[in-house]
């Protein structure tokens, strides 16, 4: 169960320093080179993998809740993955494959 | 307490009959904000992923984001990392016992909170005093403003709920009626509305940027 005033603030700080860096890095990027989707999923995600696991505490409780929260939903996200071949079917207006 | 408000005592912190153990090994309360958050999560996803719809099938989409409300967008995410450190020190007062600070720290988080609606309400009225609206902008594809307001206004929903709850579970944790267990209830749900803001600066604010 999570306690976090047994943990250490010192890891808080620098998970709290990382957040905002990944931020700071994020803007700094797209602005010099241009926005990329998939660094800036990639940096989006690490970035609430640490906010998660030490701000929410999750990696202080027990494995079986992280196994019953976190795969289901990443599940749930890839599968909504499914849109994108209709979307840009649509950019130009093909119709569906006979 | 006499023995049938430790039975209900019992039976609220654990979420199940007194025979039974809590499956996790943390209060129903808690597991109860965890499933909420996913669902929440879920819920986000879906919007975002039908914004992304919406943005690919568009041959016209805007890029409409000036250099200052880029960073504007980062002044927003470093109060909003900000608060989530702030209702750490709430969390981490309240295990002690110390109301006052617990108090304190809550009251700063929600003014923070407040703070970050006020900034985003300014992108807003920007945007709007330029032509935005629902459904039309000056610039191109007309769904910009409705993917825009949706997604930050049910973020922003979010943050004033979150500021609401932790207004009220400060003063009730102040004056003893609510328990160091809802103050960490509150703390989950404010870092998941610092996590959701991770992946709205990137997917609308950045990749809509003028270029």
């Amino acid at each position: 169960m999570s306690n976090p005033s047994t943990g250490s603030m010192k890891t808080t700080y620098i998970v709290y320093g990382a957040i905002l860096a990944i931020a700071v890095i994020q803007i700094v990027a797209a602005i010099a080179m241009g926005p990329s989707l998939g660094r800036m999923l990639i940096l989006a995600a690490i970035q609430a993998y640490l906010a998660v696991m030490f701000f929410m505490h999750l990696r202080d409780e027990k494995s079986t809740l992280r196994l019953a929260l976190i795969p289901g939903t990443i599940f749930v996200l890839v599968m909504m993955n499914m849109i994108w071949a209709d979307s840009f079917r649509l950019i130009s207006l093909r119709p569906f494959a006979k | 307490m006499s023995e049938a408000n430790l039975v209900l005592d019992h039976v609220e912190e654990h979420g199940a009959g007194v025979m039974e153990q809590s499956p996790f090994a943390i209060p129903s309360s808690k597991l109860v904000m965890w499933l909420f958050i996913i669902s929440d999560a879920c819920t986000f996803g879906a919007i975002l992923f039908a914004y992304g719809y919406i943005r690919n099938s568009a041959a016209d989409w805007p890029l409409v984001f000036e250099s200052a409300s880029i960073w504007n967008s980062l002044l927003m995410t470093a109060i909003l990392v900000s608060t989530s450190l702030t209702v750490l020190f709430a969390l981490k007062a309240a295990q002690s016992n110390d109301r006052a600070g617990a108090f304190r720290w809550t009251m700063i988080t929600a003014a923070g909170g407040v703070l970050f609606t006020l900034l985003h309400l300014r992108e807003w009225m920007g945007l709007i005093h330029e032509g935005v609206r629902l459904f039309q902008n000056p610039w191109g594809a007309p769904m910009f403003g409705a993917c825009f307001f949706s997604i930050t206004g049910l973020h922003m929903a979010h943050v004033m709920g979150g500021v609401i709850a932790l207004v009220v579970v400060g003063l009730g944790y102040r004056s003893g009626k609510y328990a160091t267990r809802h103050v960490e209830i509150w703390s989950l749900y404010w870092h998941f509305v610092d996590l959701v803001w991770m992946f709205v600066v990137p997917l609308v604010y950045l990749l809509n940027m003028k270029r």
